[in-house]
C-alpha cells in the first residue's frame, strides 16, 4: 500500500511540474490575445523569451554578480576584507595544490580524450561494425560520476601483499610479480589514477561528434590525394586534420570547461585528500565544511575567470557564424 | 555500406592492426562496467576472497549468483525511495526547460525584437559560466523563500542551468528551418502560436529530443546541485547521493556498492541505447557547423 502512495506522489508530483510549465504559456498567450492587435505584434517575442530571461537572470546573472560582490567580504559576509580572499586563494597551501592538480587535469584529459577519441573516430571509420564500437565506447558517458567512482573505486581496490586481489589492477600487477599499488593514497599516482577515470568518461563523447565531422570530409578530396600517392599517414596530418580543425576546437572547448568544473569524482573517490584536491572540490569544502563563503566565493570567482577566454572564443564562433546566415 | 560491399576481401587482413586496435580499445573501455554487473551478483564474502574473474573459472555454477545484493539495497539501504526521488526530480528537470528553451528558441531564431543579438550573446556567454559561481546567493534566497529541501527549488535549478545550451541547441536547430515554409504559414495568416506549435515544434523533434536527453542524463547523474540544495540526508535524495552516502559510510562492502551503483545506472543506460541516435544527432547541431 505504502509504495502505491508513493508511486502516486510521484506521479502527483510530475504531472504538476510539467503541467505548471505549459499551463504559463498558454495563460500569458490568452493574455496577449487580449490586446489590440498591433501591441500584439510588438509584445509576443516578449512574452516567448521572457520565462527563459527570468530563470537566467535568477539563476545564472544576478548569482553570479552576487558572488563577485561576496568574495570580497569576510566568512560570514559581513566586513569588507578587500582582497584578503584572493591573497589567500593564490598562496595557501592547499590551493596551490588545487591549482596544480586542475593544471595536470587540464592537460591530461582534454589533450588524451580529444586526441584519442579523434584515432578511434578515425580507425572505426574503416571497419564494418563501427556502430556497436562506437556504443561501447560511448557508453560511460550515461554513466554518473558518482556511478564510475564506484566502478573505477573496484578496479583500484588494494589489499596487502600476499593477500588476494580484488581489485583488477592490483591483480595484474601482482601476477606480473610486482608489490601492489594503492592507486588512490599514493600521491604519486592518484591524482592519475582520478584523471583516468575522467578520460575514461569522455572519449566516447569526443570521439562521437569528431567522427560525424571525420565523415562530414568530401570524399573526392581524399581520392585525389590518394591518386596523388599520399598514404593514409599523410592524409591523416595534411587533409583530415585541417578539415575538421573547428570541431576540434569546439570538442577541447567543452571538455576544458567540464574538467575546470570536475567536483564529484575527487569528492567520492578520496574526498580531496592525500593532495588530489582540485579548484571545484575545493571550493565546496570552504563552503560548506568550514562555512567561509568569503573564500568560496571568491574561489568560484577564480573558476569564473579561469572560463571567460573560452567565453570570449565562444562569442567569436556564434558572431563568424551569424555573418554565413 | 554499398562501397564497403565492392571491396576485395583481402582487405580484410590488410586492416588486421585496425581492428585489433578498435577491439582492445572497445574491451578496454567496457571491461569496468562488466566487472561491475558481474560482481553486483556475487555473494558477499566470495567478493572479499576472489576478484570478480574468478567466475569465468566455472561460468555455469549458477550457485555462485544471487540476487539477494539487490533486494538489500532496495530496502535497507533506501535506494527504493530514491529511484522514485530520482524520477519525480528528473521528469520535471527535463521537460521544463525543454518548454521554455523551445519557445525562447522560437522567439530568437524567426521574431524580430529590438536587442534580440545581445541577449543571445548573453546566452552563448552563460553556456560557460561554472554553475559553482551560483550556489551561495541561490542557497540564501532558497533559505529566504523556504524552497530548500524541496522539488520544485531542484527542478527551477536545473531549468536554469540547462537553459543555456537548450536555447543554444534548439536556436541553431529552428534557425536552419527553410525560411520560405515560415513566411508561406505567415502569409497564410497563421498566429506565431500556430506556427510554432504546428510547425516548428514538430520539425524540431529530432533536436528537441535530442536535447531532453542530454538534460535528463545530466539531471538524474547529478550529485552536486542535488547535495547543496537538497541537503544530503533527507528524504528527497536522489540515487547519486544515496550510492555517495553509501561509498562513504560502507565503502567496503562491495556486495552492496556494486549493486546500488547499478541501480543508479539502470535508467541512464535505457534512455541511452533507446534513444543514442538522437542524442548524437542533436550534440551536432550545435557543434559540428563551422
Amino acid at each position: 500500500m505504502e509504495v502505491i502512495s508513493r508511486i502516486l506522489e510521484v506521479i502527483l508530483a510530475i504531472a504538476f511540474g510539467c503541467g505548471g510549465v505549459i499551463g504559463l504559456f498558454y495563460l500569458a498567450n490568452y493574455g496577449i490575445n487580449a490586446l489590440p492587435k498591433p501591441w500584439n505584434r510588438h509584445f509576443l517575442p516578449w512574452v516567448y523569451i521572457a520565462p527563459a530571461m527570468i530563470v537566467l537572470s535568477t539563476y545564472l546573472i544576478w548569482p553570479t554578480i552576487q558572488t563577485i560582490y561576496l568574495s570580497f567580504f569576510d566568512g560570514r559576509s559581513q566586513n569588507f576584507v578587500g582582497l584578503k580572499n584572493y591573497i589567500f586563494a593564490f598562496t595557501d597551501q592547499g590551493m596551490l595544490v588545487a591549482f596544480r592538480n586542475n593544471l595536470l587535469w587540464l592537460v591530461l584529459v582534454t589533450g588524451i580524450s580529444v586526441s584519442l577519441g579523434l584515432i578511434i573516430a578515425v580507425l572505426v571509420d574503416k571497419v564494418s561494425y563501427e556502430p556497436i564500437a562506437k556504443s561501447l565506447i560511448f557508453l560511460p558517458m550515461a554513466i554518473s560520476f558518482v556511478g564510475a567512482s564506484v566502478i573505477w573505486k573496484f578496479i583500484y581496490a588494494y589489499k596487502p601483499m600476499g593477500d588476494a586481489q580484488i581489485g583488477l589492477l592490483n591483480a595484474v600487477i601482482v601476477n606480473l610479480g610486482f608489490e601492489p599499488v594503492g592507486w588512490l593514497v599514493e600521491r604519486y599516482v592518484n591524482n592519475f589514477a582520478l584523471i583516468a577515470i575522467m578520460i575514461w568518461l569522455y572519449t566516447g563523447f569526443c570521439m562521437v561528434i569528431l567522427s560525424s565531422a571525420v565523415k562530414g570530409i568530401p570524399e573526392n578530396i581524399i581520392e585525389a590525394a590518394r591518386i596523388d600517392g599520399a598514404n593514409s599517414w599523410q592524409i591523416f596530418w595534411q587533409i583530415t586534420i585541417p578539415m575538421i580543425r573547428s570541431t576540434i576546437l569546439v570538442v577541447s572547448t567543452t571538455v576544458i570547461i567540464l574538467v575546470l568544473k570536475v567536483f564529484d569524482i575527487v569528492f567520492v573517490m578520496t574526498g580531496g585528500n592525500q593532495g588530489t584536491e582540485v579548484i571545484a572540490s575545493r571550493m565546496i569544502k570552504e563552503m560548506f565544511n568550514f562555512r567561509n563563503f568569503g573564500r568560496g566565493s571568491a574561489i568560484a570567482v577564480i573558476l569564473l575567470l579561469l572560463i571567460i577566454p573560452v567565453m570570449i572564443g565562444n562569442i567569436r564562433r556564434f558572431r563568424s557564424q551569424e555573418r554565413l546566415r | 555500406m554499398i562501397k564497403k560491399k565492392n571491396q576485395p576481401k583481402t582487405e580484410f587482413w590488410q586492416k588486421a592492426p585496425i581492428h585489433i586496435s578498435i577491439l582492445i580499445i572497445s574491451f578496454i573501455w567496457t571491461l569496468p562496467t562488466v566487472g561491475l554487473l558481474i560482481s553486483s551478483f556475487r555473494r558477499r564474502d566470495a567478493m572479499l576472497k576472489t576478484g570478480w574473474w574468478s567466475i569465468f573459472e566455472h561460468p555455469f555454477e549458477l550457485t555462485q549468483y544471487h540476487l539477494g545484493n539487490y533486494l538489500e539495497v532496495l530496502q535497507s539501504q533506501g535506494m527504493g525511495q530514491a529511484f522514485l526521488n530520482s524520477l519525480t526530480i528528473a521528469i520535471p528537470a527535463t521537460v521544463i526547460p525543454i518548454a521554455i528553451a523551445t519557445f525562447a528558441a522560437y522567439a530568437f531564431a524567426w521574431m524580430k525584437f529590438p536587442g534580440r543579438q545581445l541577449l543571445f550573446i548573453i546566452v552563448v556567454c552563460l553556456l560557460v559560466v561554472p554553475l559553482q559561481t551560483t550556489l551561495i546567493p541561490i542557497l540564501r534566497m532558497y533559505r529566504d523563500l523556504g524552497l530548500s529541501n524541496s522539488f520544485l527549488g531542484v527542478w527551477l535549478a536545473h531549468t536554469g542551468y540547462g537553459l543555456p545550451l537548450g536555447i543554444y541547441l534548439l536556436r541553431n536547430y529552428i534557425g536552419a528551418l527553410p525560411r520560405d515554409l515560415i513566411e508561406a504559414a505567415e502569409v497564410d495568416g497563421a498566429s506565431h502560436l500556430k506556427i510554432f506549435t504546428k510547425l516548428i515544434v514538430p520539425l524540431s523533434m529530432p533536436a528537441i529530443a535530442s536535447f531532453a536527453v542530454f538534460q535528463f542524463l545530466w539531471v538524474w547523474n547529478d550529485l552536486l546541485i542535488a547535495l547543496v540544495y537538497l541537503g544530503g540526508t533527507s528524504d528527497v535524495a536522489p540515487v547519486t547521493i544515496q550510492l555517495s552516502n553509501m561509498v562513504g559510510s560502507r565503502g567496503q562492502d562491495w556486495h552492496l556498492l556494486t549493486a546500488g551503483a547499478f541501480i543508479t545506472m539502470i535508467v541512464p543506460l535505457i534512455v541511452f541505447f533507446g534513444l543514442q541516435r538522437y542524442f548524437v544527432r542533436g550534440i551536432l547541431a550545435g557543434s559540428v557547423k563551422s
